[in-house]
């Protein structure tokens, strides 16, 4: 049985096996390439995609338990002020190195300032310490976190 | 690579035309060839030479024939060329060269190779060149255009402009008439002073589409009917593939075809979840192979036994022996070294297309021309009928030069309908690595009556890299890359550094990883003239400057470094500060960390401060980028990286059990440019050999523990 998705305010049927990652159905059956693969349990955030505004690691997310949330891939975040905030911070505090965690850095982070406007660096740690970078981009990372923070408008 | 130290020191001229022409057997493959004008005039583009492209609308296009892997070289050679051509940066488009040796070889390395992190040192001259030739081209043009003199004409942000009439023509206007006439032999280069992008934080040109998703990574490459796999290769180097039930796994939705392989099994399937689902329904029976009784207890062994074997001398002055009989006090200590894996963030992955006459092949590579080779002879097609779509590398640090993935994939290829994309799963990324294989320093140093050191002997045990890699700098048994830098800045009048070579067990591939010779010889080096201070009683900070008189670049990142970190402030109990210094890869660099340790014996790294001297920093943002990112690197292999051995396989897979630092363990880094005139030297590995040293001399300042084995042991600090 097909489930239905919606991603990126478009609705999708995809005729994949229930237990499927999300990651996958999003890369390889969507075509949406910008999240990324990393570790497949959960444990380096690449994957990190927002379900009805929610960070969640779509390695490890069965595409059945997607199909009810509206799903939010880094190519549709700066569509909204928030991820289009965050996404400029990061590019003039030049956080980016080889590039490939910055889908999931920015989704995490992004999904942190919506809970959380004034970070401070315990929650920047806490919640930030779920994605990994291997280019080693952690202090600009934060500080473009609180770049995007100043600027909540 | 460090040993590209040895063919850089001086200049990049003869040496390295000198090992280019060797490499390629006589035939003109040489430095120089790549900056000449080539005859690569197309109809209506302007292509004066393989790096610029100029067609009659449109962007201009700067073709770079180094991997963009996060370093910035895309940003790095962009603005080289843009500076000379006179363009800004917002009107070029960066282009990634095809796999093409003969046009795109690397300066140095005689090879189309990124690493190194001699990218812009080799080519600092030549993009400026070209972007020179391409300008004085379109300004003749201009002038004909008009029948004015060239003189009275000049480039202007993609103009040409004659300032007497106020007219102006687009370089893309003059395209065509520039394409037709004879390139200019010798072009004058802009002198520092004039320079409007060189030196300044240009934003880098390859990050918007990392922001936004759009950027593609070898593993986003989807050709049109593309298949996934997932792969399975044998856990025991050198182990084989005895029997596979496939059963279950063809029962899988999304599931088409199991590719097996002498080594490897790989599943194919619609999308990568299914076939890795597919994967994991396998019933694989492995023949282990002649490892099979392998663990790090035996190769611990073996490396302990191989110190005493046959040694050649790599660096030889004065008189060890004779000085050695002479000292008052002194020391003979181990220093060890774990095997690492590279971990980049992008496991391997590979997209190849198989056809009988041709293949495509998609990828990350360091290593575009070896990708394309070794492709051709897995498929028995000649060289020129593959094709390699280079893509961005979500990290390289050495990993990407090697070319067994693609191999490998090419291999499941050949069994496969159209194109499929072969996917490692992290575990099997980490356990089928090109490692950094165990590296062990025994260090005999003895100091005269003033403390100073007498004689200094460093024997060096571990894998010869080069011998393999790029052979040419492996010569009368000694490897260039193991024994980079480890003759050692210090003015020390009798020096010995020998080298035992000793392998990885077969199978298992060993490489270059990030730092490589430096970060094998930093610890011993730097730990070295640590002790060597404690048993003269001196300060380690004046100790190095007592020593490094001679090196004013080194002496001068020494004091930066020091007195930035507050050296000599006195600080609470159990925290304290540590140092050490690097030269190589054309660059000069000091680091001092701060470190606590508390009543518990646990370790933080509170800070860490680094001076470095990288000549002329063209972008000075992705310069301090680079050296954040190597000492992040290293911190993280310092505190973390080991992997062991197990019935021939490693054991650890993923970042549960082989973790990396994270966001929360990440001190504050400061770095500190000094500026200079000097061409620029290499930032991409500078930082990383620092860190273990620094951290150790500042755990022995804290607690008079000297470690010296990696990764830090922290029970070791325990009572401290
Ligand atoms: S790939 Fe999902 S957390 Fe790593
Ligand atoms: S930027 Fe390369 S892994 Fe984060």
């Amino acid at each position: 049985m097909p489930y239905a998705l919606n991603v990126n305010g478009k609705s999708y049927s995809v005729d994949v096996d229930g237990d499927i990652p999300l990651l996958w159905v999003v890369r390889d059956v969507i075509g949406l390439t910008g999240t990324k693969f990393g570790c497949g349990i959960a444990m380096c955030g690449a994957c990190t995609v927002h379900l009805s505004g929610q960070a969640v690691r779509s390695c490890i997310t069965p595409v059945e338990d997607a199909a009810n949330f509206d799903i939010t891939t880094i190519e549709a975040l700066g569509d909204a002020e928030l991820g289009a905030r965050v996404q400029k911070a990061w590019l003039e505090e030049e956080v980016v190195q080889c590039g490939y965690c910055q889908s999931g850095q920015i989704m995490s982070a992004a999904a942190l300032l919506a809970l959380n406007s004034k970070p401070t660096d315990e929650d920047i740690d806490s919640v930030m310490a779920g994605n990994i970078c291997r280019c080693g981009t952690y202090p600009r990372i934060r500080s473009a976190i609180k770049l995007a923070s100043s600027r909540e408008g | 690579m460090g040993i590209v130290q040895t063919a850089l020191s001086g200049e990049i001229s003869r040496r390295s035309f000198l090992i280019s022409a060797t490499l390629a057997g006589g035939s003109l493959l040489i430095g120089s060839r790549i900056i000449q004008p080539a005859a690569a005039q197309s109809q209506d583009s302007f292509a004066p030479n393989p790096f610029i492209r100029i067609p009659p609308s449109g962007k201009i296009e700067v073709v770079v024939p180094s991997a963009e892997m996060g370093q910035g070289v895309y940003t790095g050679i962009a603005t080289l060329v843009a500076e000379e051509l006179e363009v800004p940066l917002d009107q070029v488009q960066v282009v990634a060269a095809p796999a093409d040796p003969l046009r795109y070889a690397h300066p140095v390395l005689g090879d189309q190779l990124t690493g190194g992190s001699v990218t812009i040192r080799g080519f600092w001259e030549p993009m400026r060149r070209a972007g020179a030739t391409a300008r004085t081209m379109l300004v003749s043009a201009a002038a004909r255009e008009w029948s004015v003199p060239e003189a009275s004409c000049r480039a202007e942000s993609g103009n040409v402009v004659h300032a007497e009439s106020g007219r102006r023509l687009a370089y893309g206007a003059l395209a065509a008439k520039a394409a037709g006439l004879p390139v200019p032999e010798n072009v004058a280069l802009k002198p520092a002073s004039e320079f409007k992008l060189i030196g300044k934080d240009v934003p880098r040109v390859d990050t918007p589409a990392k922001v936004n998703g759009t950027a593609k990574f070898g593993l986003d490459a989807h050709p049109a009917g593309v298949k996934f796999a997932a792969i399975a290769i044998s856990p025991a180097f050198g182990g084989t593939l005895k029997d596979v039930d496939d059963s279950e796994a063809l029962r899988i939705k999304g599931v088409r075809q199991i590719v097996k392989l002498s080594d490897a099994v790989a599943v194919v399937a619609d999308h990568t979840g299914a076939a890795r689902k597919g994967l994991a329904a396998l019933k694989i029976t492995w023949d282990p192979g002649p490892n099979g009784d392998l663990n790090s207890e035996e190769l611990e062994r073996r490396i302990e036994a191989a110190v005493a074997g046959e040694a050649v001398v790599a660096h030889n002055s004065g008189d060890v022996t004779a000085a050695e009989a002479t000292g008052a006090k002194g020391f003979d200590v181990v220093y060890r070294m774990p095997i690492l894996a590279h971990t980049t963030m992008e496991p391997m992955n590979c997209t190849v297309h198989a056809r009988p006459d041709s293949c495509d092949v998609w990828v990350g590579t360091q290593a575009a021309g070896r990708a394309r080779k070794t492709a051709a002879e897995v498929l028995g097609l000649p060289v020129e009928k593959v094709m390699v779509h280079n893509h961005l590398i979500g990290g390289g640090f050495g990993r990407r030069l090697d070319i067994d993935g693609i191999t490998m994939a090419t291999r499941v290829a050949q069994h496969v309908q159209g194109p499929v994309q072969v996917v490692w799963s992290r575990e099997e990324d980490i356990r089928h690595d090109s490692y950094r294989y165990l590296n062990l320093s025994r260090l005999s140093v003895k100091l005269g009556a003033d403390g100073m050191p007498v004689s200094w002997r460093h024997r060096i045990v571990g894998p010869a890299i080069m011998a393999r890699f790029l052979p040419i700098f492996f010569k009368d048994g000694v490897d260039f890359d193991i024994t980079g830098g480890a003759e050692s800045p210090y003015a020390i009048a009798n020096k010995r550094v020998e080298y035992v070579r000793h392998e990885a067990p077969e199978g298992m591939l060993t490489g270059n990883w990030r730092g490589v010779g430096p970060n094998r010889n930093a610890p011993a080096i730097e730990g070295g003239i640590d002790e060597a201070a404690h048993l003269a009683g001196r300060d380690p900070v004046d100790y190095r400057r007592q020593l490094l008189a001679g090196n004013p670049r080194l002496l001068a990142v020494l004091n930066l470094a020091a007195e930035r970190a507050g050296w000599g402030t006195p600080l609470d109990r159990g925290r304290a500060l540590g140092v050490a210094v690097l030269p190589d890869f054309g660059s000069f660099a000091a680091l001092v960390a701060q470190i606590h340790v508390d009543r518990n014996g646990a370790l933080k790294v509170e800070r860490l401060v680094c001076a470095a001297d990288c000549g002329i920093a063209i972008n000075p943002t992705v310069l301090e980028q680079q050296i954040e990112s190597g000492l992040i690197y290293g911190l993280s292999a310092v505190l973390y990286g080991r992997l062991t051995m197990k019935n021939g396989a490693i054991v650890e897979g993923n970042f549960d059990d082989s973790p990396v630092l994270r966001i929360n363990e990440c001190p504050p880094i400061e770095v500190h440019l000094v500026p200079s005139t000097e061409s620029p030297g290499g930032v991409g590995e500078l930082g990383t050999p620092l860190v273990a040293p620094a951290l150790a001399n500042a755990i022995f300042a804290a607690t008079g523990k000297r470690l010296r084995d990696l990764p830090i042991d922290g029970s070791a600090l325990r009572g401290a």
